[in-house]
C-alpha cells in the first residue's frame, strides 16, 4: 500500500495546513509594525501596548473572565452530576435529561440566545453579568456532561462495586472511587466550558444588557469595522490562553476528543 | 431501581439537580419563544404585548387564548424575504456540509490509518481548533480573502491576476467560513467510524482480489456511513442557523435565516417576528434534531 501511505501523508499535510495556516497568519501579523495587514513592515509589539491602554477592551476582558470562571464552575458541577446520572441506564427522567443535554450541542446559537433572553425578560431579571453566567452555564454544561460521561463509561464499574462490597456507602464509594478516577475528564470539561464561555458572542449578545459587554462583543464590533492589528494582537493573546489550557488538559491525560460525540466504545 | 446504589441520595440528587436546571433554563424558554411568537409587537419594554401572564389566573388566561395572534406567522408567509432566507440557509448549509465532508474524509482516514501510537495526538491536533475562538477563526478569513487581503495581495504580486478576486462578501466566502469552522465536528465522528473498523474485513477483500480503490468503495466507505451521517448533522444543523459567518464574511445580499432573526430582534425590535422565525426554524430542523438525538442515545446505550 505505498500509494496509500503517500496519500495519507498528503492528506495530513493539506488538512493541517488548512486548519492552522489562517490562525498562524493572525498571530504573525499581530507583530507587524504597519497598520496595513498586507504590508510587512518589520517586527513590533506596539499593538500589544495599544491593547493595554484600551480601557474599554480591558473592562470587557474582565467581564469575560469573571463570566467564564463562574459559568464554567457551575457548568462543571451540573455537568458532572448529569454525567453520573446518565451512566445508569433507563428511566423516563433520564431520557428527558439526555434529550435536553444533547440538543444544545447542535442547536443554532441564535435560537438558544433568543430563548434565554425571553426567559430572563419573563422572570424580570435585569440583564447583565448574572444572566450571561446563567446562559453560559446552561449551554456549556452539556459539553461537560458529554466529556465526563465518556470517561465514566470507560471506567471499570467493578471498582465502585468492590468499594461497596467492602462496606463503603454508595455515596462514599462515589466520592472516594468514582470521582477521583473521573477527575481528569472533569478538569477537561471545566477547561472546555471556560473557553466556550470566553469565546461566545451570539448567546452573550442576547443574554447581556447595557451593563455588561464581553470581550467577543467588543472584538465583534471592531471586526465589523475592518481588519486591524489590535484585533490580531488580542486574538493572539486569546489563542495563547487556549493553547495553554489545551496543554494543561493534555498533561492531565484527559480525553479531549468528542466534545460533541461520544466516542467511547467501552 | 434495582441496584442499591441507585436509591442513594447522592444518585437521586445527581439526576434531579441537572434535570431541574435544564428544565428551568432550557425547556421553559422554548415555551416562552412559542408564546411570544403568538403575541403582537408593541412599542413598550419589553416590546411585545403579553399574551397571558400567570398572575392573572387561569380564567384570564383562557380568555386571552381567543386573542392569540398568528400575525407574526402570516407575515412570514407574506414577505418573500423570509422564504428566501430559509431557502438560502438550507442551500448554503447543504453545500458547505458536502464540502466539509469532502475535506474532512481524507484527513480522518489518514488519522485512522496512522500508527496506533500517533493517532491520539493527530486527532487532538485536528480537534484543537474547535477550542480556539470561533470569532478569531472567521476573522482570519477576512484577513485572507478581502479584496486587499493576503490572498489577493499574493496573487496580484505574482502577476497571476490583474484584478483582485472577489471572494469576500459573497456566498462563496460564507461556504469557506462554514467548512473551516465546522471541520473538527466532521472529523471526529468520521474518525470514530473509520478507526473502529475491523481491518480483517479489508484484508479479506484484498485477499479475494479486490484492488485498493474497490476495497475502499465496497468496504471502508459503506462501513463509515454512520460517521458520515453523524458528522453531516453536526455541521448542517448549526450551519443553517449560523449568524456570525454570513454577517462577517457574506455580502449584504447573503440571505440566511440566523441573520434575519438577528435583524428582526436587534434592528427592528420586532420580538414576535424574531420568535416566529425561531419557531419555524426549529420545526424545520426538528426531524434532523430527532435523528441526531437518536444516534447519540444509541451510542450512549452501548
Amino acid at each position: 500500500m505505498r500509494a496509500g501511505a503517500t496519500f495519507d501523508r498528503l492528506a495530513l499535510a493539506a488538512g493541517f495546513a488548512f486548519l492552522y495556516g489562517p490562525i498562524l497568519l493572525v498571530v504573525l501579523y499581530s507583530f507587524n509594525e504597519s497598520r496595513l495587514v498586507t504590508v510587512w513592515a518589520g517586527f513590533s509589539t506596539r499593538w500589544y501596548g495599544e491593547l493595554w491602554r484600551n480601557a474599554q477592551l480591558m473592562e470587557a476582558a474582565r467581564v469575560s473572565l469573571v463570566a467564564a470562571l463562574a459559568s464554567a464552575t457551575l457548568a462543571t458541577a451540573l455537568g458532572t452530576l448529569a454525567a453520573l446520572a446518565l451512566t445508569r441506564p433507563g428511566g423516563a427522567v433520564r431520557g428527558l435529561l439526555a434529550a435536553m443535554i444533547y440538543a444544545p450541542l447542535v442547536l443554532p446559537e441564535v435560537i438558544l440566545g433568543l430563548a434565554f433572553l425571553l426567559l430572563f425578560v419573563a422572570l424580570g431579571i435585569e440583564r447583565g453579568l448574572l444572566t450571561i453566567i446563567l446562559a453560559h452555564a446552561t449551554f456549556t454544561m452539556c459539553f461537560v456532561t458529554v466529556i465526563v460521561k465518556t470517561r465514566l463509561a470507560r471506567l471499570d464499574r467493578s471498582l465502585e462495586e468492590a468499594a461497596i462490597d467492602l462496606g463503603a456507602t454508595p455515596g462514599r464509594a462515589l466520592l472516594k472511587v468514582t470521582l477521583p478516577l473521573a477527575a481528569p475528564a472533569i478538569m477537561a470539561g471545566f477547561l472546555l466550558a471556560f473557553t466556550l464561555s470566553l469565546d461566545d458572542f451570539v448567546i452573550a449578545s442576547f443574554a447581556s444588557g447595557p451593563g455588561a459587554t464581553t470581550l467577543p462583543m467588543r472584538i465583534y464590533s471592531q471586526v465589523r469595522l475592518g481588519v486591524t492589528p489590535e484585533v490580531n494582537a488580542i486574538s493572539t493573546l486569546l489563542l495563547a490562553a487556549v493553547g495553554l489550557a489545551l496543554l494543561a488538559a493534555a498533561a492531565l491525560g484527559a480525553g479531549l476528543g468528542a466534545p460533541a460525540r461520544n466516542e467511547g466504545r467501552g | 431501581m434495582s441496584a442499591p446504589s441507585d436509591r442513594s441520595l447522592a444518585r437521586r440528587l445527581a439526576l434531579a439537580v441537572p434535570t431541574l436546571w435544564m428544565a428551568a433554563l432550557f425547556l421553559t424558554p422554548f415555551a416562552l419563544v412559542a408564546k411570544v411568537s403568538l403575541s403582537t409587537p408593541a412599542l413598550s419594554q419589553p416590546p411585545y404585548a403579553p399574551v397571558f401572564a400567570l398572575a392573572e389566573g387561569a380564567a384570564a388566561a383562557l380568555d386571552k387564548f381567543g386573542e392569540l395572534g398568528v400575525a407574526a406567522y402570516r407575515a412570514l408567509l407574506d414577505d418573500d424575504l423570509y422564504l428566501a432566507s430559509y431557502l438560502g440557509s438550507l442551500r448554503l448549509a447543504a453545500i458547505a456540509t458536502a464540502l466539509t465532508l469532502l475535506v474532512a474524509y481524507p484527513l480522518a482516514l489518514a488519522i485512522a490509518r496512522a500508527p496506533r501510537r500517533r493517532r491520539a495526538g493527530l486527532l487532538m491536533l485536528a480537534i484543537a481548533p474547535f477550542w480556539t475562538s470561533f470569532l478569531i477563526r472567521v476573522y482570519a478569513w477576512i484577513m485572507l480573502i478581502k479584496d486587499e487581503g493576503l490572498i489577493n495581495h499574493a496573487l496580484m504580486a505574482s502577476g497571476l491576476v490583474a484584478e483582485p478576486l472577489r471572494i469576500f462578501a459573497t456566498d462563496a466566502a460564507v461556504v469557506i467560513g462554514v467548512v473551516y469552522s465546522y471541520l473538527p465536528f466532521m472529523v471526529m465522528p468520521l474518525y470514530a467510524a473509520l478507526e473502529g473498523q475491523d481491518a480483517a474485513l479489508r484484508e479479506a477483500a484484498a485477499d479475494l482480489g479486490a484492488p485498493p480503490l474497490r476495497v475502499f468503495w465496497r468496504v471502508t466507505a459503506p462501513l463509515s456511513l454512520p460517521g458520515v451521517l453523524a458528522g453531516s448533522l453536526l455541521v448542517f444543523i448549526p450551519a443553517v442557523g449560523e449568524f456570525v459567518i454570513p454577517d462577517l464574511l457574506g455580502g449584504s445580499d447573503t440571505l440566511m435565516i440566523g441573520r434575519t432573526l438577528w435583524a428582526e430582534f436587534f434592528s427592528n425590535r420586532d420580538w414576535p417576528a424574531a420568535a416566529a422565525v425561531a419557531i419555524v426554524m426549529l420545526a424545520m430542523l426538528a426531524p434532523m434534531l430527532v435523528l441526531y438525538e437518536r444516534l447519540q442515545m444509541r451510542e450512549a446505550g452501548r
